[in-house]
């Protein structure tokens, strides 16, 4: 080979190409996306059912759900350990146990789950109590606004105009997918805004605070829109889930 | 005064990078390791739960990723990364003759003539340029929620999360490469190759 003495810069811009090629199948790869995306999701959802390694849960999209805590670590709260109070502009604040919530009249709702952040997941069952059953319970009171929830992470927080927290389908959740809620998913207990943008649905739901004024939760202090309606905030228009 | 048994005094050493070769290399490695190491914790669950602190991570890996193509860039200041940079985009035919060689596993050195980098190497460095502008990209889409309109912004993290699971394989395979070649770490270490093996692996080179 020593002979050739070839010129090392001279020859084809074979780079420049590889480089401009991938770009241009990025560029590709989002536009095609849509389609693309709803092939491999019902590919990968049909792998994931016969899969025993759980592997495939590690692939894009092939578990559905994905884990976002905003704490360094969340406690685990069983039923004898679970509270949620509820306080502030009521005339009767109160706190329930697990058992004294499983005890009230249950709704089941199945919607799609939607991120702000484009991951979805299609007809997912929810059940709980009603919201609107707890505020009423609880007399909220005429100056009231707004309700302010709070988590046992610590850190998180959201709300609701009182209006949007009466709605039939917003729920304090018990249930998922037909399966008590784990830790995983806010479990025991967590909020679930169907109409809403899931940053809504608060995990790991300890305390609902009737307030005068909607006060922005923790990602709406960083900037996400405080109504969150599917398709119609965050500069985003997905087809609605109520 | 180095005294190490496997380069002993009186070898001779071939210049290979200079120290602001070197300082690309290093910063965009070190860039590219926040990168891994924070998706990998905002997007395994096992570690997701682990790590927690969504915020934090977020912005580690926002300003990382960000920050990936300054080295590249300041590096343009260097005549000899310039020089790097034609001999990565330029293929002659030896590339072709390699390439071949590689196709058929053919592992012997006289098989695979290479210039200063091998046809592999200049693949990857093609590819993984364009791949992390493709990352850049829909990584912007992403962070800056009201800048691109809607649809784009799913697409965006579709094709941000395959091909970071793609990066993650090549990355492996590049770390891989240079794990089984010491001498080539040495050259990015410390700048200088042994004659010996300069003339082996890289028959073509002309330092």
């Amino acid at each position: 080979m020593n002979s050739e003495q070839p010129d090392e810069q001279r020859g084809k811009p074979i780079g420049r190409r590889v480089l401009l090629g991938t770009l241009g199948l990025g560029a590709l790869g989002v536009v095609t996306a849509p389609t693309l995306q709803r092939g491999l999701e019902s590919f990968l959802a049909s792998a994931s059912d016969k899969d025993p390694t759980g592997l495939t849960d590690l692939l894009p999209n092939g578990g559905g759900f994905r884990y976002y805590s905003v704490a360094s670590s969340v406690p685990r709260k069983d039923a004898t350990t679970y509270r949620l109070t509820v306080d502030g502009l009521v005339d009767h604040p109160r706190t329930y146990t697990l058992p004294e919530l499983r005890a009230l009249p249950q709704t089941r709702l199945v919607r799609d789950v939607q991120c702000v952040t484009g991951w979805r997941v299609p007809d997912t069952p929810f059940e709980g109590v009603r919201l609107s059953r707890l505020l009423d319970a609880a007399g909220v009171r005429r100056e009231a606004g707004a309700v302010r929830f709070t988590c046992f992470d610590g850190t998180y927080t959201e709300s609701l105009t009182l209006d949007q927290a009466r709605r039939a389908d917003v729920l304090v959740a018990l249930r998922m997918q037909d399966k008590d809620l784990g830790h995983a998913h806010g479990g025991p207990v967590r909020l679930y805004v169907a109409p809403m943008y899931f940053y809504k649905s608060a995990k790991w739901l300890s305390g609902i605070t009737v307030t005068k004024k909607v006060k922005p939760g923790y990602w709406e202090e960083r900037g996400y829109d405080v109504d969150a309606w599917v398709g119609r905030s965050n500069g985003r228009d997905d087809e609605p889930t109520t | 005064m180095s005294l190490r048994l496997d380069a002993p005094t009186g070898a001779v050493r071939v210049r290979r990078f200079s120290r602001a070769e070197r300082w690309v290399h290093r910063t965009t490695a070190a860039l590219m390791g926040v990168c891994v190491v924070t998706a990998a914790c905002l997007y395994v669950p096992q570690l997701a739960e682990l790590v927690g602190r969504r915020e934090l991570v977020v912005r580690l890996h926002e300003w990382a990723g960000l920050a990936l193509p300054v080295p590249v860039l300041a590096g343009l200041a260097s005549r000899a990364f310039r020089a790097d940079l034609r001999f990565l985009n330029r293929f002659g035919p030896h590339d072709r003759v390699w390439l071949r060689a590689a196709l058929r596993r053919d592992k012997r050195a006289a098989a695979r003539p290479a210039g200063k980098f091998n046809a592999g190497q200049k693949i990857y460095a093609a590819w993984i340029a364009g791949a992390t502008l493709v990352m850049l990209g829909t990584g912007l889409m992403m962070w800056f929620t009201h800048l691109t309109p809607l649809v784009w912004r799913t697409s965006a993290t579709f094709v941000h999360d395959w091909l970071a699971l793609t990066i993650g394989i090549v990355l492996a395979g590049h770390i891989g490469m240079a794990l089984g070649d010491p001498e080539a770490r040495r050259g990015m270490r410390t700048g200088s190759v042994s004659r010996e093996w300069a003339e082996r692996e890289h028959s073509v080179w002309r330092p």
